[in-house]
């Protein structure tokens, strides 16, 4: 299997008034290609931030990202809007789905945000079927006209999946997924994710939940900001 | 795509864009009716000044006048940018009624009615004579005497709540009797040696209703030969006859500047030509001046005033801004979720901030013209609201019978419409544009953990 996604000596400190939190202090890391990887400790051990870091939503104090091979720290503004829309899919403990738009358009988000008008106009049909596809592999296909508000937490977490998916994104981060969800339905949020693997999709999951974790083919733990077994 | 469907859906979904879209409609509507009634107030009051004074005046404000002007009027009325010119005698003079002990100062104007008409707006300014000037010093009741034109607020009757006058069929008869003191050319007592005041009688043949406060207010007219002889300018003394002012109307397509020039150039030729003549240092204080500013004292206030309406309207354009910002900045704060998200799924920057701007145009647009519409259809309706009003509450904006103000002006300038929609929309812009580029610049995480918390 190929590495899709490594991290090297990752090191972030976050300031707190006068007092300066050492979040990571030297992850190392390495997803392959197809793997589920679970990444389990307590709670500031800084696995959110660890996931922030690979999916290029925050820049590390120093250390270094790479995405199939390729420092993720050097791309440009223009570039790393593009890695966020086409390279990796989030999935967030509290969904995050836009409460004006329709689960379909929720859905659509970054398809739209990838293209522009004229674009949009052109692969609109092909794209609202892929989302239509996504939804309906999920359970949601007769939910498409909902708004986020008309549905459950689990409903929401499935559209935010679909929506993590719409551009076919080679790794999925998912930060707590489960983690504001009954076990029942963060049950099936799980299964879905275990799918998707079977498929073929990479996924890295955090979580503090040693029975989710259980379920990854790797887990990795992190204690006081360095990786403590893999 | 985004730029396009979120906006919308704010717009239909946040309950502080419809206020921020109402407070921009009120300030569009404010600044449209204001607008609209004061530029037509200010024009209106231009154009009244432009039909008393005519394109051009050539004149002095010394009481003596000056003199040769035959050979001016001539040369004037020969000139291809003239159409018509209309000798002017203008003094002072005390008015009071046969058997009264009241007098009153008053201004007295000489004019050749024919050709005061053709070079001004004085023919429609009269009511009984509006269309034949040529009799307008022949008293119907008195044809063998002098008549005169009053001005309307000179008359002793009284003004209609709105703002038209009381008129018999006939004029009535009315006895007035004209006190002036004659000058010399040299500005001495032309009757020194005698009784220093020339009296005179006239009797009312008509009413001259200009507009102009002070000019209905305080002016009488009477026939130029008439107003000569009271004020010693008829050259009966052997001195050559003189006149105040000749005013003039330029041929229809010549500008009022060129036209002036022309006029200008035609004055210093004659004057060069007179130089040596015994009353040539009268020309000394004679002014050509267009009609602007041969008025400027006049309509320079109301302009004045006009140009404080247009800083005070700056400011409430600056308080709209404001508005925008502070209502942005809420909306912005509101939807910082949703910045996170879209940053987070690869939006950049700019596509952030064409959001938030797609969104600030849209509030402007509706709000503007909505205010603009509502602003519109208001003013082509004020008349008949003031009107509704003062039936059923006694309330009017202006008093008609203190104001020389007929109608409210409910003419719309639809440039103006524009530009002040125009201007709303970009107060909305420049109101949403500070916080829409701090919200652009913010960092994914940093919103998606504090919404997270």
């Amino acid at each position: 299997m190929s590495k899709i996604l490594s991290a090297r000596k990752l090191f972030k400190t976050y300031r707190l008034g006068a007092a300066r939190i050492e979040v990571l202090k030297g992850v190392d890391l390495a997803v392959e290609a197809g793997q589920f990887v679970a990444v389990v400790g307590a709670s500031g051990s800084g696995k959110s931030t660890l996931l922030h870091l690979l999916g290029a939503l925050d820049r590390p104090d120093s250390g270094q990202v790479f995405f199939e091979g390729r420092p993720v720290e050097g791309f440009s503004a223009a570039r790393l809007n593009r890695f966020r829309n086409r390279s990796v899919g989030f999935v967030f403990q509290f969904y995050h789905l836009l409460d004006e738009l329709t689960v379909l358009e929720n859905t659509l988000v970054p398809a739209m945000a990838a293209t522009g008008v004229v674009g949009w106009l052109r692969s609109r049909g092909a794209q609202t079927a892929r989302a239509r596809a996504l939804l309906g592999r999920l359970g949601l296909g007769d939910r498409l006209r909902h708004k986020p508000y008309q549905l459950s937490g689990g409903e929401r977490q499935r559209v935010a999946i679909a929506r993590a998916l719409m551009n076919a994104p080679p790794l999925l981060l998912a930060d707590e997924p489960t983690g504001n969800l009954d076990s029942e339905t963060g049950r099936g949020i799980l299964e879905a994710l275990e799918a998707l693997n079977r498929d073929g999709q990479t996924i890295v999951m955090v979580t503090h939940d040693e029975r989710i974790a259980g379920r990854a083919h790797r887990v990795v733990r992190l204690v006081d900001g360095v990786i403590a077994a893999t | 795509m985004l730029a396009w469907i979120l906006p919308r859906r704010y717009l239909l979904r946040r309950r502080i864009a419809l206020l921020a879209m109402v407070s921009v409609g009120l300030c569009v509507f404010i600044v449209v009716v204001v607008m609209t009634v004061m530029n037509g107030l200010v024009e209106n009051f231009r154009e009244k000044n432009h039909r008393f004074a005519g394109d051009c005046v050539i004149g002095t404000d010394s009481l003596v006048g000056f003199a040769y002007y035959e050979d001016l009027l001539e040369r004037l009325a020969a000139a291809p940018v003239v159409e018509a010119v209309s000798p002017v005698v203008r003094g002072y003079g005390l008015l009071s009624r046969p058997g009264s002990q009241q007098n009153y100062g008053t201004e007295i104007m000489g004019v050749d009615p024919v050709r005061h008409s053709r070079a001004t707006g004085f023919g429609a300014t009269l009511h009984y004579h509006r269309d034949h000037p040529a009799e307008v010093f022949v008293p119907a009741y008195a044809p063998d005497q002098p008549g005169c034109v009053i001005g309307i607020d000179r008359m002793w009757w009284t003004r209609e709540r709105d703002g038209t006058y009381q008129h018999a069929d006939q004029p009535p008869p009315m006895e007035l009797t004209i006190s002036t003191f004659p000058l010399t050319a040299k500005g001495a007592l032309a009757r020194a040696d005698l009784d220093a005041v020339l009296t005179e009688s006239f009797y009312y043949s008509d009413d001259s209703h200009s507009g102009l406060v002070k000019v209905d207010g305080n002016v009488i007219y009477l026939p130029l030969e008439r107003a000569q002889r009271l004020f010693g300018m008829a050259g009966t003394t052997g001195e050559a006859p003189r006149i105040s002012a000749i005013h003039l109307r330029f041929k229809r397509g010549v500008g009022l500047r060129e036209g002036t020039r022309a006029v200008q150039r035609l004055w210093e030729a004659f004057t060069a030509d007179y130089r040596d003549r015994p009353l040539a240092h009268l020309f000394d204080t004679v002014r050509v001046e267009d009609w602007i500013t041969n008025r400027r004292g006049t309509i320079a206030p109301m302009q004045k005033e006009q140009t404080m309406l247009i800083l005070l309207f700056l400011m409430l354009g600056v308080i709209t801004v404001f508005i925008i910002f502070v209502v942005f900045t809420m909306i912005i704060g509101h939807k910082s979720r949703d910045i996170g998200i879209l940053k987070g799924v690869g939006v950049s920057s700019l596509g952030v901030a064409r959001v938030f701007l797609v969104f600030a145009l849209l509030v402007g647009l509706i709000g503007a013209g909505v205010g603009a519409a509502v602003g519109c259809l208001f003013i082509t309706r004020i008349n008949a609201f003031e009107g509704w009003l003062y039936a059923r509450f006694h309330w009017e904006l202006w008093n008609r019978q203190v104001y020389a103000i007929g109608r409210i002006p409910d003419q719309i300038e639809w440039p103006v419409i524009g530009l002040i929609a125009a201007a709303a929309v970009a107060a909305c812009l420049i109101g949403a544009l500070v916080p829409t580029l701090q919200a652009a610049r913010r960092r994914p995480v940093e919103i998606l953990q504090v919404a997270q918390v």
